[in-house]
C-alpha cells in the first residue's frame, strides 16, 4: 500500500495547504518512506487491545457552569490580521 | 562579581537571602553574558531587557520586604518560545506566529511571576516544537555550546543550549517525544519531563495534546527539583492537570540508593548505541549499584515500535490542532486570497515550515476516511502493548536506566535531509510520552570529542521524586563541579 501522488494532492487540499508539482513529488517520497517504516507495527497482532487515546485514565471534568471573566473583545482582536467594527474581517465566503 | 553566572539557583538563592548580591547584579551579569556569547550560541529569539530590569527591581523589593520570597525570587530564566508570556512575542519559531503577542501568561508563567522570578527573554526551538535539532527553526539554527559546528538537540534546543552557556539560570522547554530530554542529553543539563498531568498545558502552544508536557531545564538535580516544584500542580484551566499532590521533591535527594530497583531494558544495548554512550551510562548504572541499589533487567518487547506509533499519533493529534491557524484571529494572513478558502491555503503553504507541512500532511492522511484503522487506531492499540510493557517491568523494578539518545550532539547539515533519521533520534525517548511517564536526563560523562552523555531515567507515573532521587545520586558521583563549556576563546564560523 503506497500513497500516490493524486492521493497527496487530495490531503493536502483536506490540510488546507497547497503545494507546487516538485512538492507534491518530494512529499509523494517522503510520505511513502515513512509510511513504510510504519506498516512494521502490522507485525502485531493487536486483536482485542483497547486502543490508548490517552496516557491517564481520564474522565469527564465537570466544573460549575458559573460565568466567569474571560478576555475582553479588543484583546481578542488584537492580534487579528484584519479586524472591523468590532468583528474578524475575512475574504469572500461565497464566490 | 565574577562567577555569579556559574551558581545554580540553589547557591543564587542563599546569596540573594543574605544580601551579598542583588536580583539587579545578577540580572545585570546575565544581560552581559548574553551580549558576549548569545551571538555565537544564537538561543535567544526574544530578548526582554527592560522587563527583566523591572521584574528584578521587583524581587530586590520582595527580597528586602520578606514578602513574596520563594526559591525562584530574582532568579533569571529563559523560557521557549512554545510557552504563551503575555505581550511578549511567541513565535513558536514560525512565520505563521512571527507578530503573535499572546495576551495571557501560561499558568506555569503565573506561577514563576507569583516568586518574582525574572524572565530574560524566549528561546528558540524546532517550528511548533517538531524536530530534534532546532534546525527547523524558521529563524535560525541554535549552536550547541560544547561545538559550535553541532546541534543542541530539539525541539527545545535553546533552552538547553542557554543553560549550557550560561546565559540563562534555567530554563522551561516543552517535551511530546524527547524534545527536553534529548537536547538535555546533547548540552550537558538535567532536563525533566514530568508526568503527562503534572504541569498544567494552559497557555503551552499545543503540538499533540496526549503527550506535550513542559518540564525545566537545570544545572543540576537539586535546582531541578526546585523548579519541578515551582510549576506543578492542578490548574482548572486544564483539564488533563492532574489533582495529585505535588511533594517537596529536594526531600528526595538524600545520598545512597539502597532499596532502589534499577531495570535495565535489555532491548536497549543491543547494538546501534556509539561505544562512548554505552559506557558512560553503564559507567552510571555501576555507581548507582556501589550506591547500593540493585540492578535488574526488564523487559520492554513493543519499545521497538514507539517511534513508529509516536509518527502516526503525534501528527495526527498536531494535523488538529494546527487547524487554527487559518489567517482569521491571530497570526501571519496572506495578501491576495481572493476568497476564504484561497486565503487558507496560502496562508497555511506560506506560514508553515516544511516539517510543520510533512506532519500536518501524515495526520491528515492517517485521520481521512478509510485510513483510521489501519494506522491511526492501530498505533493507539500499539500504545496500549507499550504503556502494558511498563506496567509490568514496573513490578520489577523503581526506574528504568538507558540511553537518552544512540549518539552525543551530531553536526548542524548532518541529518536534516532525511525526516526518517532525524525522528530514529528519539528512539529511546518517546516511548514515555506515550505512557505519560516522568522521565529525565542526567549528565553521566563525555565522549572521545568532549561532547556530553545523558543517562536516561524513568519512574512510574507521578514518581518524579524517585527519578530525582537516583538522578541526584548520579551527579554525585559524577561530581557536581562539573566543566561548562568554554565560549570565551575565538570560535572559527
Amino acid at each position: 500500500m503506497t500513497i500516490s501522488r493524486s492521493e497527496v494532492e487530495r490531503v493536502a487540499n483536506l490540510a488546507r495547504l497547497a503545494f507546487g508539482p516538485d512538492e507534491i513529488d518530494s512529499f509523494t517520497s517522503q510520505l511513502n518512506l515513512i509510511l513504510e517504516y510504519v506498516r512494521q507495527l502490522d507485525e502485531l497482532d493487536t486483536s482485542g487491545v483497547d486502543p490508548t487515546f490517552h496516557a491517564l485514565e481520564l474522565e469527564n471534568v465537570l466544573r460549575d457552569d458559573v460565568v466567569q471573566m474571560s478576555l475582553g473583545q479588543a484583546e481578542a482582536l488584537a492580534n487579528a490580521p484584519k479586524a472591523e467594527n468590532d468583528a474578524f474581517v475575512v475574504p469572500k465566503i461565497i464566490i | 562579581m565574577s562567577g555569579l553566572i556559574d551558581l545554580p539557583i540553589h547557591k543564587l538563592g542563599v546569596l540573594l537571602a543574605k544580601k551579598e548580591i542583588s536580583a539587579r547584579e545578577l540580572v545585570e551579569a546575565y544581560l552581559a553574558r548574553i551580549e558576549e556569547v548569545d551571538p555565537l550560541v544564537r538561543a535567544y529569539l526574544t530578548l526582554t531587557r527592560e522587563k527583566a530590569m523591572e521584574q528584578a527591581a521587583d524581587a530586590d523589593a520582595r527580597l528586602s520586604s520578606g514578602d513574596g520570597v520563594g526559591p525562584l525570587t530574582g532568579i533569571p530564566l529563559g523560557i521557549k518560545d512554545v510557552i504563551c508570556t503575555k505581550s511578549v512575542r511567541t513565535t513558536c519559531a514560525s512565520r505563521i506566529l512571527e507578530n503573535f503577542v499572546p495576551p495571557y501568561d501560561a499558568t506555569v508563567m503565573e506561577r514563576l511571576h507569583a516568586q518574582g522570578a525574572v524572565m530574560l527573554g524566549k528561546l528558540n526551538m524546532d517550528e511548533f516544537a517538531m524536530g530534534s535539532s532546532t534546525e527547523n527553526s524558521a529563524w535560525f539554527p541554535t549552536r550547541n555550546p560544547w561545538d559550535l559546528s553541532r546541534i543542541p538537540g530539539g525541539s527545545s534546543g535553546g533552552s538547553a543550549a542557554s543553560v549550557a552557556a550560561r546565559t540563562c539560570v534555567a530554563s522551561l522547554g516543552s517535551d511530546t517525544g524527547g524534545s527536553i530530554r534529548q537536547p538535555a542529553s546533547h548540552c550537558g543539563v538535567v532536563g525533566l519531563k514530568p508526568t503527562y498531568g503534572r504541569v498544567s498545558r494552559f497557555g503551552l502552544v499545543a503540538f499533540a495534546s496526549s503527550l506535550d508536557q513542559i518540564g525545566p531545564f537545570t544545572r543540576d538535580v537539586t535546582d531541578c527539583a526546585i523548579l519541578l516544584k515551582a510549576i506543578a500542580g492542578h490548574d482548572s484551566r486544564d483539564s488533563t492537570s492532574s489533582p495529585c499532590q505535588v511533594p517537596d521533591f529536594r526531600a528526595f535527594l538524600r545520598e545512597g540508593l539502597a532499596g532502589l530497583r534499577v531495570g535495565l531494558p535489555r532491548e536497549y544495548f543491543t547494538g546501534g548505541l556509539q561505544p562512548a554512550v554505552e559506557a558512560a551510562v553503564r559507567r552510571a548504572v555501576s555507581h548507582m549499584e556501589s550506591q547500593g541499589a540493585t540492578v535488574v533487567e526488564v523487559g520492554l518487547p513493543h519499545s521497538r515500535y514507539a517511534v513508529a506509533a509516536y509518527y502516526i499519533v503525534a501528527p495526527a493529534e498536531a494535523s488538529s490542532n494546527l487547524s487554527r491557524y487559518d489567517g482569521v484571529k491571530y497570526g501571519y494572513r496572506a495578501k491576495d486570497g481572493k476568497n476564504l478558502l484561497e486565503m487558507y491555503k496560502k496562508t497555511r503553504s506560506e506560514g508553515f515550515g516544511p516539517e510543520v507541512k510533512r506532519r500536518i500532511m501524515l495526520g491528515t492522511y492517517a485521520l481521512s476516511a478509510g485510513y483510521y484503522d489501519a494506522y491511526y487506531k492501530k498505533a493507539s492499540q500499539v500504545r496500549t502493548l507499550i504503556r502494558q510493557d511498563f506496567a509490568r517491568a514496573f513490578d520489577a523494578c523503581d526506574v528504568i536506566a538507558g540511553p537518552v539518545a544512540p549518539t552525543t550532539a551530531f553536526r548542524i547539515g548532518e541529518k536534516s535531509g532525511d525526516p526518517l533519521q532525524m525522528y530514529l533520534s528519539d528512539i529511546f525517548t518517546i516511548a514515555a510520552n506515550l505512557a505519560g511517564l516522568p522521565a529525565l536526563s542526567v549528565p553521566c560523562g563525555f565522549d572521545e570529542e568532549g561532547l556530553p552523555v545523558g543517562l536516561h531515567l524513568m519512574a512510574n507515573h507521578f514518581e518524579e521524586g524517585r527519578l530525582l532521587h537516583a538522578a541526584y545520586n548520579v551527579e554525585l558521583a559524577v561530581g557536581t563541579e562539573r566543566p561548562w563549556p568554554d565560549l570565551s576563546g575565538p570560535h572559527g564560523g
